[in-house]
């Protein structure tokens, strides 16, 4: 399969600082493709070479199969970009600013006005769209964002941080509609710091730290090569079993315990469990909850990060 | 299709786009305080202080008046656009339209013209109506507006190019620069009675040669020849310009 976007050894250095560093991967026809990292990791600096911004120091990114520095023009035809912070014309109203965004990707009359109507409706902002963009609150300008973006008549859309301090309605109608127009072949470049959202959303996921990508793959097998951090969570009903014959059960590589509930870590969830069962049975322990977990999308961001809780850039 | 007429529909998008820009700065733009104050507040400051007290018949003001009108507007909306947009944050997403940087710059450089020229109208029918100054050539003073004015409004958008976020910033280099060259461009002195080191600077001014068009004109006397002050609009037009892209390119990606 040939990659819509395809990165190749891209290096952005400013001055002594390398901010992205050597970094290759592909981005496949109709896919949502999260990128993740920390604070400063190279997200926005990854993100401004693939939308043409900022050209690289090395290396190259393809757009549909058009080189962003030498046919930018023919490359930036095919994008749309929804930055995190809301740019629009604060002075516009809505219809102006869609029609602006429209008519510098050369949108016909006809087609811009149509799909604008409809997008508006879409994105319950029709009844505002002679209401300057000023007067919309932060839900509402990220919504029209979005509608800017998407009359334009994207093949790649680029979503930067989309729900970031959102309220509820705006994030889910937002989430709703990406997905539904991914659904009809749009690709997605999601850039973002929520991990349920990336879990949910992505095919793939690449985590970028210091520069460099620490992992690429679908959520579900980075899950996966994590293996050491899968465990059982188990809760006693009354008395509680020793700490140590826990710890002495085989595979068990570490155990957090909170009041009656234990989360036992191991490579093989399924043997401890039918290890702890036979141990309660033994020791006439009541179980009142057992279950195997996986590693959460979270866990694998904080395993390649080491460990870094921070927010993205 | 033909690389022909792939070339041809690349310049039709990118012509499209300059007028697109310019649609947005006018609506945008054009009202806003900076832009007036320094655009159309200055000049008529600038006239009253000059023309207060002195004896000097108002006709011979006009050409002068008129080409001082365009310096201030036309350069008043270049260096206002790019850091406007750059503090709004709308900077980021217009450079990645598939728009090119050079037909946004175009789009800042006529916008610049269409301000200069419109507003540039004003003293002309001031002196028309007001005083015994009368048209020579009309052409001629429709291209010296043109081609004043463009090279003014080049001039206000290689102003814009560094990269501050601070509008205020670059009105005041704009001023830093346009301010001095307006006492040595033959505006308040005629070139001529100015001393030798002045005459010298003045050549380096695109306003000089404005002038000298300007009163050719009005059928005054000019210090250059029409044809050269011509020429030398086109070339500070050109200079300007090209400068313009070479540094907004360059510092296109700082304070995004």
């Amino acid at each position: 399969m040939e990659a819509v976007i395809q990165v190749q050894n891209l290096t952005r250095k400013f001055g002594d600082l390398v901010a992205v560093d050597h970094v290759e991967f592909g981005v496949y026809q109709g896919e949502i493709f999260g990128f993740l990292g920390p604070n400063g990791a190279g997200k926005t600096t990854t993100v401004r070479m693939l939308t043409g911004v900022i050209d690289p120091s090395e290396g190259s990114v393809t757009i549909l199969g058009h080189d962003t520095r030498k046919e930018s023009l023919l490359s930036r035809e095919h994008i749309a970009v929804v930055p995190e912070e809301a740019n629009v014309y604060l002075d516009f109203s809505v219809w102006k600013n869609l029609m602006l965004m429209a008519e510098l990707h050369g949108v016909t009359r006809d087609w811009r006005r149509r799909e604008a109507e409809r997008l508006l409706n879409t994105l319950g902002l029709a009844e505002r769209k002679r209401q300057k963009a000023r007067e919309l609150s932060k839900g509402l300008k990220q919504r029209l964002m979005l509608c800017a973006a998407l009359v334009t008549g994207p093949e790649v859309l680029f979503l930067d941080e989309p729900t970031s301090g959102l309220d509820v309605q705006s994030a889910r109608l937002i989430l709703q509609i990406v997905t539904d127009l991914n659904r009809n072949g749009l690709t997605v470049f999601l850039t973002t710091h929520n991990m349920s959202e990336a879990s949910e959303m992505c095919s793939r996921v690449a985590i970028i730290d210091k520069g460099r990508i620490a992992a690429i793959d679908a959520p579900e097998k980075l899950s996966s090569t994590i293996s050491s951090r899968q465990y059982v969570e188990v809760r006693f009903a009354g008395a509680t079993p020793d700490h140590g014959k826990l710890e002495s059960l085989p595979t068990v590589l570490q155990i957090d315990s909170d009041n009656r509930t234990y989360r036992l870590y191991t490579k093989m969830p399924g043997q401890v469990a039918t290890q702890i069962v036979q141990l309660a049975d033994k020791s006439g322990l009541e179980i009142m909850h057992l279950s195997t977990c996986k590693p959460t999308l979270e866990d694998v961001f904080l395993h390649f990060t080491g460990g870094s809780r921070e927010g993205g850039s | 299709m033909t690389a022909q007429r792939q070339t041809v529909q690349t310049w039709r998008r990118q012509l499209h786009g300059t007028l697109v820009i310019l649609k947005k700065n006018a609506l945008l733009y054009y009202l806003k305080p900076p832009v007036l104050i320094f655009g159309v507040l200055f000049p008529v400051f600038f006239f009253l202080a000059f023309k207060m007290g002195r004896p000097i018949t108002p006709e011979n003001v006009v050409p002068g008046m008129v080409a001082m009108g365009l310096w201030f507007t036309a350069s008043a909306v270049g260096p206002l656009v790019t850091p406007w947009e750059r503090r709004a944050k709308t900077y980021e997403r217009l450079i990645s339209t598939p728009v090119s940087l050079h037909a946004i710059l175009a789009g800042d450089v006529i916008s610049g013209l269409v301000f200069g020229t419109c507003l540039s109208l004003v003293p002309v029918l001031l002196g028309l109506v007001l005083t015994n100054a009368s048209v020579a050539s009309v052409p001629l003073l429709a291209a010296g507006i043109i081609m004043s004015g463009l090279s003014f409004a080049s001039l206000g958008t290689l102003l814009a190019a560094p990269p501050a976020s601070n509008p205020s910033n670059i009105m005041l280099l704009s001023n830093l620069v346009r301010l001095p060259l307006l006492f040595v461009s033959g505006i308040f002195l005629p070139i001529g009675q100015m001393p030798l080191w002045a005459q010298w600077i003045a050549r380096l001014s695109p306003l000089s040669y404005a002038s000298a068009v300007m009163c050719s004109a009005f059928g005054h006397p000019a210090f250059f020849p029409v044809g050269l002050s011509l020429l030398m609009l086109a070339l500070f037009t050109g200079g300007f310009f090209l400068a313009s892209c070479k540094f907004h390119s360059m510092w296109r990606a700082k304070g995004l």
